[in-house]
This record gives C-alpha cells, sequence and structure tokens, in this order.
C-alpha cells in the first residue's frame, strides 16, 4: 500500500503537465489533492504494517539481472516515520506556497516530483533503487530554487546541485566497490540491501569505502563541513523549497548514511565513530554560533538546521539504541519544526514585508501587526531550543542520553550548542517580532494582508504533530525502536559490540 | 484512583487557553474569567489542605502511570508536606497578583492567559515526581515569565528578559544533562526511587559504573546544583534577578519572588538533598560558604540601592540565603551535636517556613510597590518621596507590618522562620550562622531607611494630593496581613503540616 505514495505523487505530476497553463488555481487543488492523499496513504499504510520491526515487503520485481538490481520497495519502522514525515511535510509546504502566482503548474509539477522522490527513497531496499530515486530529487530541487528562489538564486541552486553531485559520486565510488567485493563473496551479483546487510566486507576494506559512502550521504544531511549548500540553498530557494530542503531532503542524506552506509560497513562505523561524533558536535555548536550572528532572518534558520542535524549525526555516532532512536526521531523533529520555521520566515514574513534583514523588521512591529505570525513562530522558536512538551525534547533528549555513554566531553559540549541554539532563538524572536525600537511611520504605510486560511491549516497542522509527539512520543518510539532492538534486524550487526562503552 | 493533582494543574492552563481566545476587547471579562480561575485553584488548594493527613509525612494524592515505558517516563504526581505548603502558597500569591493588575489595559487577555500558565507550570512542578514530567512544567514556567517581563515590562525590558531567560537556560541544561546521565546510569526518573538508590548507595556504584569517572558524581551533582541556584538564585548565579525584577511589572514580580523562586528552594529540598546527600556532604564548607556570602552581599547591595523594586530584589535574595544556609547545615555530619536529628529538622522546619513565608511578605511588598507606582506614575525611587506618612496613614501602616515581617519582627511570620533556622544551624555549622547575622543586620538597617527615606522626613510636597489606600486595595492587602498575624503567631498551623515529611528528610539524610 505505501508504494501508491509513490505513485499518487508521480500521477500528480503527470496531471499538472496537462493542465493548461493559466489555470493556477486548479494547478494548486490538484498539488494539494495529490499531497493529501500521498500523506493519508502514507498514514493509513504507516499505521497498518503489523510488525515494524521487521522489514515488511511491498513489490520486488526483477529489474536488471545482470547487475542483480531489483525493483525493491520494502519498509520498516524507520521507513514509516520518514515518510509519515514527508507527508505532511508535503502537505504543509503546498499550504504555504498558495500565493505563488508565477508559473503556478510547473512550481507545483517540480514540487511533486521532488516529493515521489522522497517517498522512493526512503522505501527503496535495492541500493540502485535509492540511488536512482536520491539522483532524481537534485534535478527539481535545483529548478524550484534557480527559478523561484531569491535572493543569489542562481548561486544557491548551483552550489546546492554541485554538492548533491559530488556525494553522490562518492556514494557512487562506494557502492561500486562494494558490489564487486560482494559479488566475490556471495557468488552472485546482489543490489539487495538486505542481502548486502549481511555480507561481510574485509575489515581494511570497511575502513576506507565507509567514509566515502558516509559522507556522501552526510554532505545531504549539512554534515561539517560540508554544510556549505545548505544555509544558501535554505536562503535562496522559495519558501516551499526551503521546508522541503531542511523538511525532508536534509532528512535523506542522514538515511542513507543509516540505511546504507552504515549498516552494510559496521565495522567502518566503529572505526570512524569518534571522527563522525566530532564533526556534529561541531556542526551543533558552530551552526548555532553563526546563526546567533546573521542579519538575514532565513540565514537564522538555515544554520540552525545545520545545528539540529548534528544531533541526528550525533544520534547515529552514538552506536547505540537508545541514541539511534534519538536519531530518528529528531529527523522527524527536525522535520516538523524547521518545515515551521521557514513557512512563518518565507510566507508569513518576506512575502509580505519583502525584506528578511532584522534592521528592518525590527521597526516594523510585526508581533503586533501579524500576532498569529508572531505567536506561531513562537512557539515553533520554543519547539526549536528543545524545550519540553514538543518533539524536539523527546528526540534530543534521547540523543544526548545515547551520546553520554560514548561522548561525554562531547556531550557537554552540545549542551552548550543547545545554550546557543537558545540564545539565537530569542533573539530572532526579539528582532523579528517584538522589538522595542520605535517604528518608521513608512512601514505602517502599507497594510499587511493578513494571514490566510492555508497558511493558518498548515501553521497548525505542523504545531500540532510536534506537540502530539513531544506529549505521546511512544507514538513513533513504537515504530523506531523494533528496528533497533531486534536481534533479527538488519541494524543488529551495527549494534552488537561496541555499543555501551 | 483520584485525579486532584491533574485537574488543579489542568485548571489554570485551560482557564488560560479560554482567556487567550477571548480577544482583547473584552477587557472585564477577562479579568473576571482570570480572577474566578485563580479562585478555583485556591479553593482547590485549600480542600486538599484539609483532606491532607500530615501524619504520615508521605506521598498523598498519588497518581501514577506508564507514560512512555521504554524511556523510564511515568505520568506520577503526588505531594508531601513540601509540595503541598509550595502548592498552597502559589495559589494564594496568583489571585493577589491578578487583583493587583486589575487596571492593565495592555493586551489583558494575553496577560492573563500568561499568568495563568505560569501557575499551571507552578503547580505542575511542585507536583510531578517524575523527571521527564516535571522537567516539562519547570520549563513551562519560564515562557510565561519571560513574556511577561518582555512585553509588559519596564523601559530595560528586552535585556532582562533576555538576561533571566539565559541565564535560566544554563542551569536547565546542565541539569538536564546530569539527571539524562542519571537514567542512562539507574534507568530511573523516578525522584522517589533515585532517593532510595542514593540512601543506599546503589546510585554512586552505578553511575561509576557506567562512566568510568571517579568524580562523576560529584560532576553530575554540580550539573543539577547550577540548575537550582540560578533559580534560587545563589551568589554568584544571581545576577540576572535585580534586573528581572525591577523591569517585570509588579504583579509580576510578585509570583517571580513569590513563587517562581520557590521553585529553586524546592529543587534543592526534593531532589538535590535526597538524591545527592553525599556530594553535598563532599563540598559542604564551600556551599556554606556560598549560602553566607548570598546573605550578606546580598543584604548589603540592597542597602547600596537606590530603587525601591531593586532594594527588594535583592533582600530576596538574602532572604532565601537563609533556607539555603539551613539546607546544607542540614546535611552536614553532626558529630558531638546532641540530638543532631531535631536541630536538623529544626533548620529545615525553618527553611519551609521561611519560604512560605517570604513568598507571602515578599509578594505583598511588591503588591505595596506596585500601588505605590500607581499613585506616582512610576516614580519608585528611594529619594522621590518623603514624610508620605502623613499623607496615606494607611499605607504606611500596613506596609510599615510587611516591611517588619521582611525584617523578622517577633510576632509577625518572618520571625519564627529565622529563628528555628538560626537555632538549627547554629549547633550545625556555628561559624556560619554567626556570619550570617551581619545579614540580618543590615537587612534592619536597609529596610528602617527605606522606612525613613519614603515614609518619614519632611513631606515632599509633589505628593501631597497622594490619596491613601482605597477600600479595594485594603481588601487586596489585607488577606496577606492577616497572614502575617496568624502566622507570626501560631507558626504550628503549617509545621503542624509538614512535620512528619521534614522528619521523613532528616531520616533520608542520615546514613
Amino acid at each position: 500500500m505505501l508504494a501508491w505514495t509513490i505513485y499518487i505523487t508521480f500521477f500528480g505530476v503527470l496531471v499538472l503537465m496537462l493542465l493548461p497553463r493559466d489555470n493556477a488555481r486548479a494547478a494548486r487543488i490538484v498539488a494539494l489533492l495529490t499531497a493529501i492523499a500521498g500523506c493519508v496513504v502514507a498514514f493509513a499504510g504507516a499505521i497498518q504494517q503489523a510488525n515494524p520491526g521487521e522489514v515488511t515487503t511491498i513489490v520486488k520485481v526483477s529489474w536488471i539481472p545482470s547487475i542483480g538490481a531489483n525493483y525493491y520497495l520494502a519498509a520498516d519502522g524507520i521507513s514509516l516515520v520518514l515518510v509519515v514525515l514527508t507527508g505532511l511535510a508535503a502537505v504543509s509546504g503546498i499550504l504555504f506556497s498558495w500565493n505563488i502566482e508565477k508559473r503556478t503548474k510547473e512550481f507545483f509539477a517540480f514540487y511533486l516530483a521532488l516529493i515521489g522522490g522522497v517517498y522512493g527513497v526512503f522505501l527503496s531496499f535495492d541500493v540502485l533503487l535509492l540511488f536512482v530515486f536520491y539522483e532524481l530529487t537534485i534535478i527539481p530541487k535545483y529548478f524550484l530554487i534557480a527559478r523561484w528562489g531569491s535572493t543569489r538564486k542562481e548561486y544557491g541552486a548551483m552550489k546546492l546541485a554541485l554538492y548533491s553531485f559530488v556525494g553522490s559520486h562518492l556514494v557512487l565510488i562506494g557502492l561500486i566497490a562494494a558490489w564487486v567485493v560482494a559479488r566475490g563473496q556471495l557468488g552472485h551479483a546482489s543490489l539487495d540491501l538486505i542481502e548486502l546487510s549481511k555480507v561481510a566486507f574485509p575489515i581494511a576494506f570497511q575502513h576506507w569505502v565507509f567514509p566515502l559512502v558516509f559522507v556522501g550521504f552526510a554532505i545531504l544531511a549539512g554534515m561539517w563541513p560540508f554544510h556549505t549548500w545548505a544555509p544558501t540553498g535554505h536562503v535562496a530557494a522559495p519558501t516551499a523549497g526551503s521546508m522541503l530542503l531542511a523538511g525532508v531532503v536534509m532528512k535523506l542524506g542522514a538515511y542513507g548514511c543509516l540505511r546504507v552506509a552504515m549498516v552494510m560497513f559496521p565495522e567502518g562505523v566503529r572505526m570512524w565513530q569518534g571522527e563522525i561524533a566530532c564533526l556534529a558536535v561541531a556542526g551543533i555548536v558552530y551552526g548555532a554560533g553563526v546563526a546567533l550572528v546573521q542579519r538575514d532572518f532565513k540565514f537564522v534558520i538555515g544554520y540552525s538546521s545545520v545545528s539540529h542535524m548534528g544531533f541526528v549525526l550525533l544520534g547515529l555516532a552514538t552506536l547505540n539504541t537508545i541514541g539511534l532512536d534519538g536519531a530518528v526521531l529528531q529527523m522527524f523533529s527536525h522535520g516538523i519544526i524547521a518545515g515551521l520555521l521557514f513557512g512563518v520566515v518565507g510566507r508569513m514574513i518576506y512575502d509580505r514585508t519583502h525584506t528578511r534583514d532584522f534592521n528592518d523588521l525590527e521597526t516594523m512591529q510585526l508581533g503586533k501587526r501579524l500576532p498569529f505570525a508572531g505567536v506561531t513562530f513562537v512557539i515553533a522558536g520554543i519547539a526549536s531550543m528543545g524545550l519540553p512538551g514538543f518533539s524536539g525534547f523527546v528526540a534530543e533528549f534521547q540523543v544526548l542520553m545515547g551520546a553520554w555513554s560514548v561522548f561525554p566531553k562531547l556531550t557537554i559540549l552540545s549542551g552548550v550548542g543547545i545554550l546557543i541554539g537558545v540564545a539565537y532563538t530569542l533573539r530572532a524572536i526579539q528582532k523579528g517580532f517584538y522589538s522595542d525600537a520605535p517604528p518608521k511611520p513608512v512601514d505602517h504605510a502599507h497594510p499587511l494582508e493578513p494571514i490566510s486560511m492555508p497558511e493558518r491549516f498548515g501553521a497548525v497542522m505542523l504545531i500540532g504533530a510536534s506537540l502530539v509527539i513531544g506529549l505521546f512520543p511512544g507514538l513513533l518510539m513504537n515504530w523506531i525502536e523494533p528496528c533497533f532492538n531486534s536481534p533479527l534486524s538488519m541494524f543488529a550487526r551495527l549494534l552488537v559490540k561496541g555499543g555501551s562503552q | 484512583m483520584n485525579h486532584w493533582l491533574t485537574i488543579l494543574t489542568l485548571v489554570p492552563f485551560l482557564g488560560g487557553i479560554v482567556i487567550a481566545g477571548l480577544g482583547v476587547e473584552r477587557k472585564n471579562l477577562v479579568r473576571g474569567l482570570a480572577l474566578a480561575t485563580s479562585l478555583v485553584g485556591l479553593g482547590g488548594a485549600l480542600c486538599m489542605w484539609l483532606h491532607f493527613e500530615p501524619k504520615s509525612g508521605g506521598l498523598q494524592f498519588v497518581e501514577k502511570f506508564d507514560w512512555v515505558p521504554s524511556l523510564g517516563i511515568q505520568y506520577f504526581l503526588g505531594v508531601d508536606g513540601l509540595g503541598l505548603l509550595m502548592v498552597l502558597l502559589t495559589a494564594i500569591v496568583t489571585p493577589l497578583a491578578i487583583l493587583a493588575s486589575w487596571r492593565m489595559d495592555d493586551r489583558p487577555n494575553v496577560y492573563h492567559a500568561l499568568i495563568l500558565w505560569l501557575q499551571a507550570g507552578l503547580f505542575g512542578t511542585f507536583t510531578a515526581l517524575n523527571f521527564f514530567h516535571w522537567f516539562l512544567f519547570w520549563e513551562l514556567g519560564l515562557i510565561p515569565a519571560f513574556f511577561l517581563i518582555k512585553l509588559w515590562g519596564g523601559p530595560k525590558r528586552g535585556p532582562a528578559a533576555t538576561q533571566f531567560f539565559i541565564y535560566t537556560m544554563v542551569g536547565s541544561v546542565a541539569l538536564l544533562l546530569s539527571f539524562l546521565a542519571i537514567r542512562l546510569a539507574t534507568g530511573s526518573f523516578d525522584f522517589i526511587e533515585l532517593a532510595g538508590m542514593a540512601k543506599s548507595g546503589v546510585l554512586i556504584t552505578k553511575l561509576q559504573a557506567a562512566f568510568g569517572w571517579k568524580n562523576i558524581g560529584l560532576i553530575i551533582f554540580f550539573g543539577a546544583f547550577l540548575g537550582f541556584a540560578v533559580k534560587v538564585p545563589l551568589i554568584p548565579f544571581h545576577t540576572w534577578l535585580p534586573a528581572a525584577y525591577s523591569e517585570a511589572p509588579s504583579p509580576v514580580t510578585m509570583l517571580l519572588t513569590g513563587v517562581m523562586s520557590k521553585m529553586g528552594v524546592y529543587g534543592f529540598l526534593r531532589i538535590l538533598l535526597p538524591i545527592f546527600p553525599d556530594q553535598i556532604r563532599d563540598v559542604l564548607t564551600p556551599l556554606l560558604w556560598l549560602a553566607v556570602a548570598t546573605i550578606v552581599l546580598s543584604a548589603c547591595a540592597a542597602f547600596a540601592q537606590k530603587d525601591i523594586k531593586r532594594i527588594i530584589a535583592y533582600s530576596s535574595i538574602n532572604h532565601l540565603g537563609y533556607c539555603l544556609l539551613a539546607l546544607f547545615a542540614a546535611t552536614a555530619v553532626a558529630t558531638g551535636v546532641n540530638n543532631s536529628d531535631l536541630q536538623k529538622a529544626a533548620a529545615l522546619d525553618g527553611a519551609l517556613l521561611q519560604m512560605f513565608n517570604h513568598g507571602l511578605t515578599a509578594s505583598a511588598l511588591f503588591l505595596f510597590v506596585a500601588l505605590l507606582e500607581r499613585r506616582s506614575g512610576g516614580l519608585r525611587g528611594l529619594d522621590d518621596f518623603g514624610g508620605l506618612r502623613k499623607i496615606i496613614p494607611v499605607f504606611t501602616g500596613l506596609m510599615g507590618i510587611s516591611i517588619f515581617s521582611s525584617l523578622g519582627l517577633p510576632g509577625l511570620n518572618g520571625f519564627v522562620g529565622e529563628f528555628l533556622i538560626f537555632k538549627g544551624v547554629f549547633p550545625l555549622a556555628p561559624w556560619a550562622a554567626a556570619i550570617s547575622t551581619i545579614g540580618l543586620l543590615v537587612t534592619a538597617i536597609f529596610l528602617l531607611t527605606l522606612i525613613q527615606r519614603v515614609f518619614c522626613g519632611p513631606l515632599n510636597e509633589r505628593w501631597a494630593k497622594m490619596p491613601d489606600l482605597t477600600t479595594a486595595e485594603r481588601f487586596l492587602v489585607l488577606p496577606s496581613i492577616a497572614l502575617m498575624f496568624v502566622l507570626g503567631i501560631w507558626p504550628q498551623f503549617i509545621l503542624g503540616a509538614v512535620d512528619a515529611t521534614i522528619m521523613k528528610l532528616v531520616q533520608q539524610l542520615n546514613f
């Protein structure tokens, strides 16, 4: 059933392309209906899955037998979490781009193509298929930014595309090498992730292949020091683009790290565990520190994404159950919260004021003039700081708990990162909405368009998701935990030794 | 299964949501509803006080369910004498704060919603017994307080609110990291269970086993300590307080000083003392020095202030310093002291009384400052007034009572608490008690100076037409003043309820 998320979304792209060019309204509605259908299917499929701890095959058809490639879609609990996230992000992104007037139909076609690719990555259990979907997302990303973006959009789009390609090539080199070695061991060609996860690659081989594949994916997860595409890309992208980039595209990278690099090369992870954790914490602290001094509102959120993705990577590097649980939960949580933050800044503020410079925003008294935007940003900011009651807290809390046992000193350092996070969020709330700077009369000359219904729906949906998971993390934990706990799962090898000490 | 505590916490929370939704226009409805909600809270707290069984000293009104079993998180509520006392204090101060801000016209719906959420956060903090659940409310209290200062405060509210928030968060993050480490080592977030482990020595063994560091106990203790020390605050973690208290609107300051500062002391009593008695004992001398420094230096700082609100703010630090002095002294290994348990119990009894009394008195003082500001158009410098007793005698008399209560005059509530604290601390840590008496002296000096400069001396002609307390205002201050006398004369009202709890705590501290 979950496979239909992919098919429905691509079908939506097809319908959009057939629509007449000037009917923007129809394009919006088709896109929204497609996204909602995808989201509903994602939820229904996820709830139906009886045993989230095991990989449940959805479809497996031979594709290119000579290299062992299958059209193999399947899902375990981790896929479920991310598929549901994609569904939510897709719907909210469309609600926040309801006002796109320029080439509406193409915009939503690219948008849905990106979403379809993302669903594909999260459901693929064939390395080649996963890689194809992964590459597929680069193209719509590029066009969404280059055509509908703002502030140095060509530069941002090109930088993102180039970084993605470099990353993919590292991954590709690693995977080809792994394929060759695996064929030697298995006696037949295979690209099946589950099969590959059982191959014992020679340790010396893992030591050099693992960093290639891991870094290749981690570039897209915004791992420091390969993160620089993220802030510029997020800033250049249109609102829905940044929501998707931060919300789901960065998760593609983290997901690849976990599902491909770490599962295939467990010895490699153990070898590089400390280095990954150091880079992750560097990202947490550096991203937060840079966010603290930005003048552009969107850059603050962009760098905060780097910081929060650092927690995902830190969780992955712990190699213990609780840290990995936290990493996956943080992927979900950050997807929701970052989407919301970008929605507020890009759609509610920038589209109305046409500025994101704090010096201008300070004089606009937006807290009073757009109270809904103000309150939404405050709630999103609180969630992003990692205060209890919201999803960010339960996620970071597990990551930190997992990290305590392996990297106590780094854990304390990442506590500093959280504090800087509080500081930049407060600064953004203060400068963006509730500044005491005297208002300029010019700004009040044009009344700001009130917050529209789609924006309200989108915001309430995302806040609700973060709150529900914050208060009842069990809803997602029931899917995530069995994946890491079961001794039969593909992650078992990762956790066997070197887990807690 | 009873749900008293859940309901008690939910009432202000939901009330706040309803009030926020009413809109800016219906001001009187908003105020009335806010007051009604807080009175429901007060009624609930009083009912619980009456149904509380003081003899047992154990937890009552307990609610315990699994919440997130895989993370060891339970929905665990309950109060003993300590928790109930704090709940009662919160329930008393909140309606007073709402009444004190009756004429506030700037977005009253949001303002009152925030006050009620703050109250919900406080109720939650004082009743939750599982770290996750407790931390939720601990932070929930912080956000409304931040916005109350940020949006309704005085001229320097921005920096004051930010400083307040960041300082508290530094403490909170340290606290969080400590408890994550504890959870990792023991698998439990349950305060009661952890206290049991600490008593049997399992806690420290498990921590050392999990981390392999010899000093891990102390490191974890310092993380948690920082969280509470900032909140109380203890010198040198206090620098956020004068700015926050003086910039916040006075009714909000009533809540900040009256109840929020007690969150810190409560944390010490509920969490640090039972879970880390050995660690406190290890660093007892420096801790006592910190408490003594807090008492003496804050009194001296108050003496140097010109702003009435800042004077009372510093005197708050001073008063809570006595509580901490008592708490630290109660962990001392009392060799050669007769009846050391009795002395410890006296010190802790005094600390609890002092918490309640300070909440009552300091909030009353800030209430008087609010009333004075209303008359003077916001002026509150020590030198802006003079000779007011001739113009507003009733005001002078009642505020005078509160000041004397704060100063510890026998017959009023402040005396009993401080007396018990010194009685308990003297045999346990004589030098600390001796130096702290300087604090008592300086407090007397600056509070008397306050009376002299504001109410006595030649009349400042500018205020010749200042109106005295209206009937409504008299009724507003009456409950606090009455309680000051009642508790001064009959402290058993509170001691009776907390006695058994204190004895249990003392047992916990002995090894």
